[in-house]
């Protein structure tokens, strides 16, 4: 009997946290979404689904400027993530722990202070830019910030922690005697990282692909700050709609029509990719 | 098995009549690793020869630097001194894909993400043979480590010895000029592995590959090798055939190794004609072959084997060893007793009595007895000898 109630224990508290703050809250959220009313007279409930059709259907473009973004960030921490984890797993030597730490460091400041400090580094009369103008390598009115470029390059900075972990992780549980063994085997260093060390790290780009995506998606800040009117996420519309118009009820909506979007997106990400290989590497 | 053994000892300078260029050769090996700030010797100087089509062991207790001889052979460590030549070649500084020898790792090292097949067609696929050509020798290769029906499985969903038994198939499938196998029976039962032993000595002779094979167990490098090398702390001890090795060790440190094996030191009372005699007490003498370096009054180091050993109450002829204990162990071991006696001298002596016509034993616990054996049964062992 204590057996069977000892796994329940030890999910409690966690579990009971998550009731309070996540599963309460959204329900009474997917309330909200369906109501009708603004702030001063109150929100009534009437099952009003309108707010979802009338969300998706001003939105749009945000919503797939923000899958956009999200896309392109994660492409890129993958370029920039891989090389790192690689060198860091198999040529840090002893240093190893050092390496990781400093992947890590970043997070010891808050995410909009950082944030802000690219503003500060990429302002079109910045320490970057001004000299490279002053020079005559870039013609003066040249700027970053307010556009795409800086958006995607905040998202990619700050989420690159978050790749090169999960991606470090799976390197090093590749078996060094496997990778000799293919080299045994007369595999080229080509072919032994094509044929091998990668395929045995995927399970760690699948991780660090959900860890990265989904924040990336639904991030307001680095647009907020970096971004333009044109750069404008989907993230930056439900706080409008939240904290600006007081619209909650279109908030909500928003909320969950971003959460479905994304729920569908995962699912249909790893049934993608969850082939026997994937999966099979994952488990050892 | 007696034929196999006769043949061996002939084996290993025959072998090296046919071709006159060794397969292995090393030279001056020494390898040093460098960790926390101090130079570990794995391989403090081993130099050896290994014949084309010869089946070479390496064969000494954990740690004593076999493994690390045979990835220099293989390539994937750097020699920090020495020369390793394949087929006459310098191969030193040649990286492992391009050496015509494969591995058999201690720790399998299968490829998780393939199945079985894949693993074992990977090396014809690097080498670009026609794919129906690898479908064959993959398909006929599987046959003989008994895998064929598996061909789907992954690494993980197969038994230690299965996994083995790929891994053997996906090195020997390449036809390699050499073979090395580091310890490849290790994870078989005892009826498999020796299943597997006359598998691989088939395959061997078969094939006509050059084999070096580690492994911890004697009796294992003892009926398949031609040519056995002991090592002990990063250097060889002895490199001979398994006769040889097992009748003649060269120190004590083989003769302590290989089988099991008493040890008695004495000085030599007189020498004539290759044989000293050794007075032990009053009554006890041990004659033994040596060479022309002992003298008398030399100090003299004695092996003999349990199984040459014979007991009895009546004391011995005057033409054979004898010496006195008194037994103080007596076990049972189904086709044999195996006694313990305490000599008076301090040394402890085990002794092997066949149970040939019934299983009485000669001799109780406790009891005063005669040990005896030939002359030619004992044999006197140098300090340590390097080669
Ligand atoms: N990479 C390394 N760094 C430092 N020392 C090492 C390294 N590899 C091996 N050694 C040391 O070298 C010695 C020989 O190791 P090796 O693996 O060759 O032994 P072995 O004879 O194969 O033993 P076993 O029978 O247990 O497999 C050991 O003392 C080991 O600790
Ligand atoms: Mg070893």
């Amino acid at each position: 009997m204590r057996q069977k109630i000892a796994p329940y224990l030890l999910i409690l508290p966690g579990g009971l946290w998550l009731l309070c703050f996540l599963v309460v809250p959204l329900v009474f959220m997917a309330s909200v979404s369906t109501q009708e009313g603004d702030v001063v007279n109150g929100f009534v409930q009437t099952f009003h689904l309108a707010n979802f059709g009338n969300a998706l259907g001003e939105y749009k473009t945000q919503f797939l400027r923000s899958a956009g973004y999200g896309l392109a960030g994660t492409a890129l921490t993958i370029l920039l993530a891989y090389p790192v984890a690689y060198w860091i797993a198999f040529k840090a030597g002893a240093r190893k722990s050092t390496y990781l730490l400093l992947v890590l460091l970043p997070f010891f400041v808050s995410f909009v202070l950082r944030t802000v400090s690219w503003k500060f580094l990429l302002a079109d009369d910045g320490i970057l830019l001004q000299p490279l103008k002053d020079v005559g390598l870039l013609p003066a009115d040249f700027h970053v910030l307010q556009t795409t470029v800086a958006v995607i390059g905040g998202l990619t900075y700050n989420y690159l922690p978050f790749m090169v972990l999960p991606i470090y992780v799976a390197l090093e549980r590749v078996d060094p005697r496997v990778v000799e063994a293919a080299q045994d085997l007369y595999a080229t260093r080509r072919d032994s990282f094509l044929r091998i060390v990668l395929p045995l790290s995927l399970p760690g780009v699948f991780a660090g692909v959900l860890m990265t995506f989904v924040p990336m998606t639904a991030d307001y800040v680095n647009a907020s700050i970096l971004g333009g009117p044109a750069n404008t996420m989907i993230g930056n519309i439900i706080q409008t709609e939240y904290l600006v118009n007081n619209d909650y009820p279109a908030g909500a909506a928003l909320s969950f029509i971003l959460m479905a979007a994304m729920l569908i997106g995962i699912f249909a990400y790893a049934k993608a990719l969850g082939t026997e290989n994937v999966l099979e590497a994952a488990a050892r | 098995m007696t034929d196999i053994q006769a043949g061996k000892e002939a084996a290993a300078p025959a072998a090296s009549d046919i071709s006159p260029v060794p397969a292995i050769e090393l030279d001056g090996v020494v390898k040093e690793y460098h960790a926390h700030g101090e130079v570990v010797q794995a391989v403090k100087g081993v130099s050896l020869s290994i014949a084309e089509g010869e089946f070479f062991s390496m064969l000494g207790p954990s740690g004593c630097g076999k493994t690390t001889t045979m990835r220099m052979i293989a390539g994937f460590e750097d020699p920090s001194r020495g020369t390793v030549r394949l087929h006459g070649q310098d191969v030193t500084n040649v990286p492992p894909n391009r050496r015509d020898v494969n591995m058999v790792f201690q720790s399998y090292a299968l490829f998780p993400h393939m199945n079985v097949w894949e693993n074992v067609a990977f090396g014809l696929r690097r080498k670009r043979v026609p794919e129906a050509e690898i479908k064959r020798r993959v398909g006929e290769m599987l046959e003989i480590v008994d895998l064929t029906g598996r061909e789907n499985r992954r690494p993980r969903q197969m038994s230690g010895g299965q996994q083995q038994r790929v891994a053997l198939a996906r090195a020997l499938v390449n036809n390699p000029r050499a073979l090395l196998l580091d310890e490849p029976l290790g994870a078989l039962d005892l009826k498999l592995r020796q299943a597997m032993q006359m598998e691989l000595k088939r395959i061997q002779r078969e094939v006509g590959i050059t084999f070096v094979y580690v492994t911890h167990d004697q009796n294992e490098a003892l009926t398949m090798s031609d040519r056995i090398a002991v090592m002990n702390d990063g250097l060889v001890e002895q490199l001979a055939g398994p006769r040889e090795i097992y009748e003649r060790p060269a120190t004590t440190f083989v003769a302590g190794f290989i089988g099991t094996s008493n040890l008695l030191s004495g000085t030599a009372a007189q020498v004539s004609g290759g044989t000293a005699v050794i007075r032990v007490g009053d009554g006890e003498r041990v004659l033994v072959p040596v060479g022309d370096r002992t003298r008398e009054g030399g100090q003299v180091e004695v092996t003999v084997r349990p199984e040459k050993i014979r007991i009895s109450h009546e004391q011995p002829d005057a033409d054979v060893s004898a010496v006195r204990g008194v037994v103080s162990e007596v076990v049972y071991l189904g086709t044999y007793n195996s006694y313990a006696v305490n000599l008076a001298s301090g040394a402890e002596f085990t002794v092997f009595e066949q149970n040939a016509r019934d299983s009485s034993i000669t001799a109780e616990r406790g009891e005063s007895v005669w040990l005896s054996w030939q002359p030619q049964h004992s044999y006197a062992i140098g300090s340590r000898t390097t080669s």
